[in-house]
């Protein structure tokens, strides 16, 4: 038999989905970026369209959705390279608000400056 | 187990270059993030990142550097959710993680040298 | 202490296919989820078969799902877990279901013997008692994870485990780590082969389920992070064969 949700309700779970979602995301999102940037190669200008496409308030939120996955891989993977390769920390949990709080920092800073 | 796949060593140093290019890329993401902030306070403009990226070589090496390490980073971490949650495993997953390490390091660093001319 | 006077218990009968039962018992002060278990095969239905042995948290014979997390159904005092009056009770999730809350543990303790779990040592009875301090770093590391009884429950809790088959799970790693702390064992080498890689070690990705539910309150992860770096260090300088990994 197989456990459901209820085996896996604890937060370093919650980080784990985290994690590997934020990493999908990323990754699918990559090709794009690198899309976009190589729009550079046709000139100032070509970017400079896209750019201002970007503006759109939507695009803006997805941008912010882009930050706040990057800042939630980036806390919650130095949360799992100290839990490899650091001692064992017994505060683990505490790791674990330290990389919720990092992530919102950072989501918020990129919000607040584009609005 | 790895019928046709990787040897166990091959497997051990998959999983410490995903962790050596994780600790490249939290420095290079913390870099990012700081410009992406920066950039966006007065609003993001062609002339203001091309004027701060063209014929710079501390950016090109650094964004280099950035698109290497995601290319180790990213196909390798994309191996272990196409094998546990499609239950793809062997050699024909290893050279589809090979194919995808080697275009997203290519169309990175296109994206790289296209800021850079 | 009673909040009412019964408890609604759903019980898994069958195989991997089957259905849940559903018996009325009594609550008694500091009931056990094991004495319901007990209270239904004895009073209600005899042909409810579950495993237990020393009732005291020794043994590891009787764990369960109970509501839905790996327990010790012996240390698990009904009042902690029955939320409205409801049990519900299936056998430990990742092995095979024999019969009703029975499982095969066959593939568990497989896995321990695929790990190495056995000291290996290299001295004879003609030798002088080996010496290990009992406050060097080895006997330390080895000291906090040794108290695993092999009841499962980390292995039923495992999501890795459930997504690769092969995987050996925390408590064979855990075992495993144990043994590389251990200065009078020969054989390390060997065994760091066989709990590397895709199935082993470094397929643990940290959800911690394992140090969440153990019985013990030991961190089979803390151990798998412990060979996850000692086997990449030993890739690193080519000394992990693949040798034993069949």
């Amino acid at each position: 038999m197989k456990s459901d949700f209820r085996a896996r309700n604890h937060p370093a779970y919650w980080a784990f989905i985290v994690h590997r979602a934020s990493g999908v995301l990323l990754a699918l999102f990559l090709p794009l970026h690198f899309w976009a940037l190589g729009q550079a190669l046709a000139g100032e200008a070509a970017l400079e369209s896209f750019l201002r496409w970007s503006d759109q308030p939507l695009v803006k939120f997805a941008e912010t959705g882009l930050v706040l996955l990057l800042a939630a891989h980036l806390a919650g993977g130095a949360r799992l390279l100290m839990l490899e390769f650091l001692a064992w920390r017994d505060w683990q949990k505490s790791l674990l608000a330290a990389a919720a709080a990092i992530t919102l920092a950072a989501g918020l800073a990129f919000l607040l400056n584009i609005v | 187990m790895s019928d046709g796949g990787l040897s166990i060593r091959a497997q051990v140093l998959l999983w410490t270059a995903q962790r050596a290019s994780a600790v490249v890329l939290a420095v290079c993401v913390i870099i990012h993030l700081v410009t992406i902030i920066y950039a966006v306070r007065n609003g993001l403009s062609a002339a203001e990142i091309l004027g701060r990226t063209r014929g710079s070589y501390a950016w090109a090496g650094f964004y280099a550097i950035f698109v290497a390490a995601v290319a180790v980073h990213a196909p390798i971490g994309l191996r272990s959710v196409l094998s546990e949650s499609f239950n793809w495993r062997g050699a024909s997953l290893d050279i589809a993680v090979m194919v995808m390490a080697l275009a997203l390091a290519l169309w990175g660093f296109r994206a790289v040298y296209s800021v850079f001319i | 202490m009673a909040a009412s006077s019964t408890l609604a218990v759903s019980v898994w009968r069958g195989k991997e296919s089957g259905r849940f039962q559903t018996f009325e018992v009594p609550r008694h002060e500091s009931q056990t989820v094991l004495d319901v278990v007990t209270h239904i095969q004895r009073a209600l239905d005899s042909t409810l078969s579950y495993r237990f042995s020393c009732r005291v948290g020794m043994c590891g014979s009787c764990a369960m799902n109970v509501n839905g997390r790996a327990r010790w159904t012996c240390r698990t005092h009904v009042a902690e877990v029955a939320a409205g009056d409801r049990l519900e009770i299936t056998p430990l999730a990742n092995l095979p279901v024999i019969k009703d809350l029975v499982t095969d543990m066959t593939p568990f303790f497989d896995k321990w013997a695929k790990a190495r779990g056995r000291f290996q040592g290299g001295r004879t009875r003609g030798h002088d008692f080996a010496r290990v301090l009992p406050e060097s770093r080895e006997r330390r590391l080895a000291d906090a994870a040794i108290e695993c009884i092999g009841c499962g429950v980390c292995y039923s809790s495992c999501d890795v485990v459930t997504w690769n088959p092969d995987y050996l799970g925390p408590a064979a790693l855990n075992r495993a780590w144990t043994l590389l702390n251990d200065v009078r064992d020969t054989d390390n080498r060997a065994r760091l082969g066989a709990v590397a890689g895709d199935a082993g070690c470094h397929a643990c990705h940290t959800h911690m389920n394992c140090t969440e539910r153990c019985p013990m309150k030991l961190a089979p992860t803390a151990s798998i992070a412990g060979l996850k770096r000692a086997a990449a260090l030993a890739a690193l300088k080519g000394e992990l064969g693949d040798a034993v990994t069949k």
